[in-house]
């Protein structure tokens, strides 16, 4: 038999004005299970806390009620209270008889007696709570980074410079991710490499910071503080301790004509290669579809004149299982597929380009140089035309139904620098919207027109097409109601991006949420933008939706701000109200997992005795509340009830629904 | 322990009120502290979301004599809990049909969505459904018999 | 048929929903009949979108249109103006009494070269 205090606080005049609150205290006395019952002036003072105290070790009292202010206000308290007097703090609850009473009524009578239904509502839940226990589960300090690019590596960076270890994941020979292939950055045109490569180096060199370039997520297990991670890495045929980077092999190698893809597939490279000068780590690397000895097994050349003896044909994939605290997603973008737009002629004609084709015609390290020459005949542009939204802000089913964020600005630096750099080059712009907000993004954008006299025409394109040589681009140009076709040497195409298709299986595998459109769902688009759904999982970049590198970075150090915020504890709390399956009810139909926004929720085998010796094994739901949050979809879900929410049970809820109802 | 007795007079309506945690209650916080008064009658019960209120608490609401019920969370796509208040829609617009099918008119049962910083609209959504409940009339179809003692 | 139900009923014969146009031109960009057109393909969507009925029966140019529904495959928001064009057309010759034109019907305007846009879409309609 439960034994009930029942607290009742003036707040000084604040409910004492409305509710006669010694009637409601004196009412509560005569309470079936109520052996005690107070009012004071302030219950949350010092004093109102001893009055507390107190009662519940004279009165050995079970549970308590304190008729006050919002739970959101003093729960905290009144629980630290009833802890320090050896009192489980779940066996507190909160009658809400300020905000929800007397504040908001005038009539005495009626608020008095509104007061007493709240504060036999609360009764009649605390009845039913249950002592809970906050469970306690330990943190790994190490930290992984998925994806290598600006987002990981700054992540990456902040983590380690607070002093955790971070591991960085990358599919790619080499960590730079989407900015080593850019050329300048906008709005203030500095050379991408220049600011990125010196902290790809920072990486390769900071102590607490392991670099696993070509090497892929296979498996998590685990939750937040504890996840269990095999990373595959894959075979490069080379020796990565004993490689020096000296580039003979990619001199000697006879088999020279892989698309370069780090070039955009603009020019050709050798099987074995580093893929840029500035590669970190600067180790060889094999293309197995390429290589003739991997293919037919004679060649060999690369091994001959490796003087190190860092290539091995026999090298296998190998496995490797870590533990980490955290997890930072930062996987990135490509842009899309072109092959839905035909009528851009990107298939059928060279001198269409993507905007990252542009990147590496224009990047001092690219195919041509840094000399802008068109990739059909290798000769000066002197017309060019660039197309904005090619596959952004489209709902017909070809594109993306999203703005790709980064175009505008983009095609305006594009069209800035070519004006720049060869002043008798004609550029046009065919756009729908011009979107430049951000700091010295739109005078960026006015620059492009005013000062470098680049011809923006509000329109779309509806064909390219090839005559006699010269690119016909047929558009409209709807401020003077014309269609316009403009003879062009070459056409750059803004093609959308896209989430880089490799996160869908990470996202499985964390069971973080992901959108239609593949993007990682962040937990709450304002107030924890960088945090998933899934605890211990963070977001940073293109991963989670389209955004610039100032963006991504900002997104990169908020994520790790929070990854250090993790490791630093010893211990993670978990909340004690948290789903709780009845597994005798259980039929383990899957059905409360697949609302669990959390994951929480996995099935075990379970061997139940029948009786008479005998034994089945069932499969249970079963609910890890390091990971559960408590909000209780599970449990209306569950078709045959053996889901309940500790500290919110359908029997308390019930019990609380009758007290109101109760005339 | 016979408490406070009303006399027989005009009809006032018996409200429960569901208010998830994150955004409905501290909505109805906001209307105490800004003083926005709506009816007595309203009293609310607090869950962690609006996806923990199973149907069946609200048919016991019925059972027990209450005149409307009110389910209030965040509004859609602020969920603290992501996808919960979806779910509660969904649920809840199944149980409104078989409400409309058991004889129980469909103005007695809401659903709103009421934000933290919306006291001024918790308290005119109360209004406005203890207005719609006290035209409807006291609700006698579901009421258990047995739980009225000493009528 | 007041303005409103004239509207109304090109909205419902066109089956498109014009409000989804986000303005690009990519329809009157590509359209291979835009010379010949008083009212450009952009602009049937969009004079549809103010309401704007006269301007929309009164064009010569839903007699140029060649029915290639190149727009509709075009547009990125699914809007289809071709149909739009057609609901117009239709319109019109519901106006006159018919339910379908005859050769004799065909207003002069129309380029001797130009196939008859109603038999065209019809074609494309009864295929289906």
């Amino acid at each position: 038999m439960q034994r009930i205090g029942v607290f009742i606080c003036w707040c000084g005049s604040n409910i004492a004005a409305t509710v006669d609150v010694e009637r409601v205290a004196e009412i509560m006395k005569s309470e079936p299970g109520v052996v005690y019952s107070a009012n004071y002036q302030y219950m949350c003072s010092e004093n109102g806390q001893q009055l507390i105290k107190q009662a519940i070790k004279e009165h050995n009292l079970t549970g308590i009620v304190v008729g006050a202010c919002s739970p959101r206000m003093h729960e905290a308290t009144f629980r630290k209270a009833a802890e320090a007097a050896g009192l489980n703090p779940y066996m507190v609850e909160i009658a809400n008889i300020r905000e929800h009473c007397s504040w908001i009524h005038k009539d005495m009578e009626e608020a008095t007696e509104k007061a007493v239904v709240l504060v036999r509502t609360a009764i009649a839940k605390v009845k039913l709570n249950a002592p809970l226990t906050a469970g306690e589960s330990p943190v790994v300090k190490r930290a992984l980074v998925i994806g290598g690019g600006i987002a990981g590596i700054q992540a990456a960076l902040d983590i380690a410079d607070a002093g955790f270890e971070v591991d960085i994941v990358e599919k790619n020979a080499t960590i730079g991710g989407r900015m080593a292939q850019l050329d300048k950055t906008f709005p203030t045109l500095d050379c991408s490499a220049c600011i990125l490569t010196p902290k790809m180096v920072d990486c390769a060199q900071h102590e607490k910071i392991d670099i696993l370039s070509y090497s892929e997520i296979e498996d998590v297990k685990g939750f937040v503080g504890n996840f269990s991670v095999t990373i595959r890495k894959k075979a490069r045929y080379v020796d990565e301790t004993k490689c020096t980077g000296c580039k003979i092999c990619m001199e000697k190698c006879p088999s020279k004509k892989g698309l370069n893809t780090f070039n955009m597939g603009l020019n050709t490279r050798p099987a074995i290669h580093i893929p840029f000068a500035q590669a970190i780590p600067n180790v060889a690397v094999i293309d197995p579809e390429q290589c003739i000895k991997l293919k037919t097994g004679k060649c060999g050349i690369c091994q001959k004149f490796c003087g190190v003896g860092a290539i091995d044909y026999e090298q296998k994939d190998t496995f490797i299982e870590r533990q980490y605290g955290a997890i930072v997603v930062a996987t990135g973008f490509k842009p899309i597929s072109l092959e839905s737009f035909n009528e851009y002629g990107y298939d059928d004609n060279k001198d269409v380009i993507t905007s990252l084709e542009l990147e590496r015609l224009m990047n001092a390290a690219g195919p041509t140089n840094g000399v802008l020459l068109r990739p059909s005949d290798g000769e000066h542009p002197k017309v060019i035309t660039f197309i904005q939204c090619v596959g952004s802000r489209d709902t017909s089913g070809c594109g993306k139904p999203y703005c790709s964020k980064v175009c505008c600005m983009y095609t305006a630096k594009h069209a800035m620098l070519i004006r720049e750099k060869y002043p008798d080059t004609e550029v046009h712009v065919f756009y729908i919207d011009v979107r430049t907000p951000g700091k010295n993004y739109d005078e960026f954008f006015r620059r492009a027109v005013e000062q470098y006299g680049v011809d923006y025409i509000k329109g779309m394109v509806g064909k390219v097409y090839n005559e006699n040589g010269k690119l016909m681009v047929q558009g409209s140009n709807l401020i003077d109601n014309e269609q316009v076709t403009i003879e062009s040497d070459l056409v750059v195409l803004a093609a959308a991006i896209e989430p880089e298709p490799s996160v869908r299986k990470i996202a499985t595998l964390l069971t973080a949420s992901i959108d239609t459109n593949n993007f990682l769902t962040e937990s709450h688009a304002k107030l924890r933008p960088v945090e998933s759904p899934t605890a211990g999982v963070y977001l940073a970049g293109m991963c989670q939706g389209p955004k610039d590198i100032p963006e991504t970075v900002s997104q990169a150090s908020a994520c790790a701000a929070k990854v250090i915020g993790l490791l630093v504890k010893d211990k993670l709390k978990t909340n004690p109200c948290v789903a709780t399956p009845d597994e005798m009810m259980c039929n383990g139909c899957s059905q409360c997992a697949n609302v669990c926004a959390y994951g929480a929720i996995t099935y075990i085998d379970k061997e139940f005795r029948l009786g008479g010796g005998k034994t089945e094994v069932r499969r249970v739901a079963s609910v890890n509340p390091a990971v559960c949050q408590g909000c209780g979809a599970c449990t209306v879900t569950c078709p045959s009830g053996a889901m309940d929410l500790k500290g919110f049970s359908s029997k308390q809820i019930m019990s609380e629904v009758e007290a109101i109802c109760k005339k | 322990m016979q408490e406070v007795t009303t006399e027989k007079k005009e009809f006032v309506p018996n409200i429960v009120a569901f208010c998830c945690n994150w955004c409905s209650y501290a909505g109805a916080d906001l209307a105490g502290s800004s003083r926005l008064s709506y009816p007595a009658n309203v009293k609310i019960i607090r869950v962690p979301c609006s996806c923990r209120v199973n149907p069946s608490f609200i048919l016991k609401a019925y059972q027990q004599g209450a005149d409307g019920v009110i389910l209030c969370g965040c509004h859609p796509g602020d969920c603290h809990y992501v996808t919960g208040n979806y779910y509660a829609r969904r649920r809840m617009s199944l149980l409104f049909s078989f409400l409309n099918y058991m004889g129980i008119e469909k103005e007695r049962t809401r659903v709103e969505w009421v934000s933290a910083a919306e006291g001024q609209r918790f308290s005119a959504v109360m209004n406005d459904f203890v207005k719609t409940v006290t035209a409807l009339g006291e609700n006698r179809k579901l009421t258990d018999l047995r739980v009225k003692e000493g009528e | 048929m007041t303005k409103e139900e004239y509207v109304e009923t090109i909205n419902r014969i066109s089956g498109t929903d014009v409000r989804k146009c986000m303005k690009c031109g990519k329809c009157s960009g590509r359209c291979p009949a835009f010379k010949d057109m008083d009212i450009k393909p952009h602009q049937f969507v969009s004079l549809l979108v103010k309401g704007d009925v006269d301007a929309l029966l009164e064009s010569k140019a839903i007699w140029h249109c060649l029915s290639c529904m190149a727009c509709v495959e075009r547009c990125p928001r699914g809007v289809a103006p071709a149909a739009v064009v057609e609901a117009v057309r239709d319109t019109v010759v519901r106006m006159q009494g018919n339910n379908g034109v005859k050769a004799e019907d065909i207003p002069p305007v129309v380029d001797e070269l130009i196939p008859q846009q109603l038999l065209v879409s019809a074609y494309r309609k009864y295929n289906k």
